[in-house]
């Protein structure tokens, strides 16, 4: 369990973890207090990254800010997509034709896939397993990626979704190289399984470190695998039943204790989900048009589009957790207010909570598997 | 202990793996070592990879199919295309650019000009070795750095420049019944000396 905090008659030690350390996922500062190697205070300085991402998207057009949603969170970028153009399509009340519905959600799980195996890859990173078990994942993320690419053009700035339905078809035989890689995804696993889940190490430096309680994780709205990990059993695929979750058969995986390998737990489990999903998805998979006849209109013209006045709030489930697109149009071509409700940001915000009373190395997996990426934090 | 073991047991039959199992040239496909030996060694260019944009002509780079209608530069979401439209001698404006800047420092490579251009003129290159000995000048390209011509495109994206010759044969065609079906208009008057 927690060692309680030993406090001698001296004073307290200030450290700045960042915004140049190997540890913070990018340009990110804890201004941490320790009394020996205790932490008694953090404090996350975010902000180094910030590129005016709202500002920007509310003076261009609205399907300018697709390519710029790639780059908030960049390992994700279809799932960015993803609930850009559902916000949009709600705001505009557009029809999203069924073989475009299935091929989103097949990219939103081979996301969530690369994702949740970068993430235990890093996350192994900072506890001190030196890049043997992030080159096991980026092994398989290298083969979706190369999927990623053959289909929209780029490995991670896909920009491959439109209002209404998508780029491009898919090119012949990829769907086949997809059902490869799903099939062969469970091996994976197993492996990288074997490596991991058993490792005394791991359980060691994991188990009972960095506990999320279920009523925190509620009252600072937490979302995602780390809000599961807790107990919280709140996935939007299974709530909202956007674009054609309700059709889907999965389960949700729900941790009981909340801490480091619960989050680490949770996110295996979701990837052997995601597996079933596509399997389900690529079985079922129609043949017709790719997007809207009355959207397609638009693709000469992005700033015509005029979305009639009104709110909208798209949400997705993301790999991180919910990622929310809020939108006011006052009827012209550009959004009159853009809102990013960004997971990573919301889930570090209980970053004191968790470190406080647990060493320095804690803190940094801790931070590790709250899984940030610092242009979605500071979009 | 066991689940030590078990992990380094993964390690090493990964480890003795790579060096046994064959692997093909220029491919991620088999094999036990996936670390590719750039530059000599290439996966191939996916057809739909796109990096910077550049400008097609037909058959001499004086024809370019880009008649400077600015939608490329209103809808680039960076704003890193750079037009003025061309004079003639009695300063009206012709239908091709006299400068042609896109600013690479600039670009995101999202491809919106490439499916805003109503002429098929811009289109997203593969080439990616691009750099400069300094920060800003050398990675202006001008139009004669920009200018590439169709029979690059069909090397680069053979399946879409079938489709887009298709399109643009019908279009012409289409154009030439019109012509034919009006009655000719009245000639344009000779400029004014």
């Amino acid at each position: 369990m927690i060692d309680e905090p030993v406090l001698h008659d001296t004073d307290t030690l200030e450290v700045n973890l960042g915004p140049q350390h190997p540890s913070t996922h990018g340009v990110f500062r804890m201004n941490v207090k320790l009394e020996g190697e205790t932490i008694v205070s953090l404090k996350p300085i975010m902000g180094y990254l910030h590129r005016n991402h709202e500002q920007i998207a509310e003076n261009m057009s609205y399907l300018g800010s697709m390519p710029y949603t790639d780059r908030l969170d960049y390992f994700n970028s279809m799932s960015n997509n993803f609930g850009y153009a559902l916000a949009v399509e709600k705001l505009a009340n557009i029809e999203v034709p069924e073989r475009a519905q299935y091929i989103r959600v097949i990219m939103a799980e081979l996301t969530r896939l690369v994702n949740h195996v970068s993430v235990i890859g890093f996350l192994l990173n900072d506890l001190g397993a030196f890049f043997t078990p992030i080159l096991y994942a980026f092994r398989e993320r290298e083969k979706i990626l190369d999927i990623f690419e053959e289909i929209a053009g780029s490995r991670m700035m896909c920009n491959y979704l439109r209002f209404g339905g998508l780029k491009l078809d898919l090119p012949p035989s990829v769907l086949d190289r997809i059902k490869k890689i799903v099939q062969g995804f469970p091996k994976f696993l197993d492996e990288f399984e074997g490596l991991l889940t058993k490792n005394e190490i791991l359980c060691m430096r994991c188990q009972n470190v960095g506990i999320l309680p279920y009523d925190l994780a509620v009252s600072a709205s937490i979302t995602g695998p780390m809000a599961r990990a807790s107990g919280v059993n709140y996935d939007i695929r299974k709530i909202d039943g956007y674009s054609i979750y309700n059709r889907l058969k999965f389960r949700v995986p729900l941790g009981k204790v909340g801490d480091v390998y619960d989050r680490y737990m949770i996110r295996i489990l979701e990837m052997r989900q995601s597996v079933w999903i596509l399997e389900q998805v690529l079985k079922e998979i129609p043949e017709g048009p790719i997007i809207n006849p009355k959207m397609a209109a638009f693709a000469k013209a992005p700033r015509n589009f005029k979305p009639p006045k009104g709110e909208a709030y798209g949400r997705v489930e993301a790999p991180k957790g919910e990622l929310g697109f809020y939108l006011v149009s006052d009827g012209t071509p550009q959004p009159w207010r853009y809102h990013v409700r960004a997971p990573s940001f919301i889930n570090l915000t209980v970053l004191e909570d968790l470190c406080i009373g647990h060493k320095v190395a804690d803190a940094i997996i801790i931070l590790g598997s709250i899984d940030i990426v610092l242009g979605e934090v500071d979009h | 202990m066991f689940g030590v073991l078990r992990g380094m047991g993964i390690t090493f039959k990964n480890f003795v793996a790579s060096y046994f199992l064959p692997r093909k040239p220029n491919s991620l496909e088999t094999g036990g070592m996936v670390t590719l030996q750039y530059p000599e060694e290439r996966l191939p260019e996916k057809e739909r990879f796109r990096n910077f944009p550049f400008l097609i002509y037909d058959t001499k780079p004086d024809d370019l199919r880009c008649v400077a209608c600015d939608i490329c530069a209103k809808e680039c979401p960076p704003k890193c295309i750079y037009i003025v439209r061309d004079n003639d001698e009695q300063g009206r404006p012709l239908k091709k650019p006299k400068v042609f800047d896109i600013d690479f420092t600039v670009c995101m490579n999202c491809g919106i000009c490439e499916e805003a251009c109503p002429f098929d003129a811009i289109f997203m290159d593969h080439e990616f070795e691009v750099g400069g000995p300094e920060r800003q000048q050398s990675l202006v390209y001008h139009m004669d750095q920009l200018l590439k011509p169709a029979t690059h495109f069909a090397k680069i994206r053979p399946t879409d420049h079938v489709a887009i010759e298709e399109k643009r044969r019908k279009e012409a065609e289409k154009k030439r019944a019109a012509a034919q079906a009006q009655p000719k208009p009245p000639e344009a008057k000779p400029p004014q000396a």
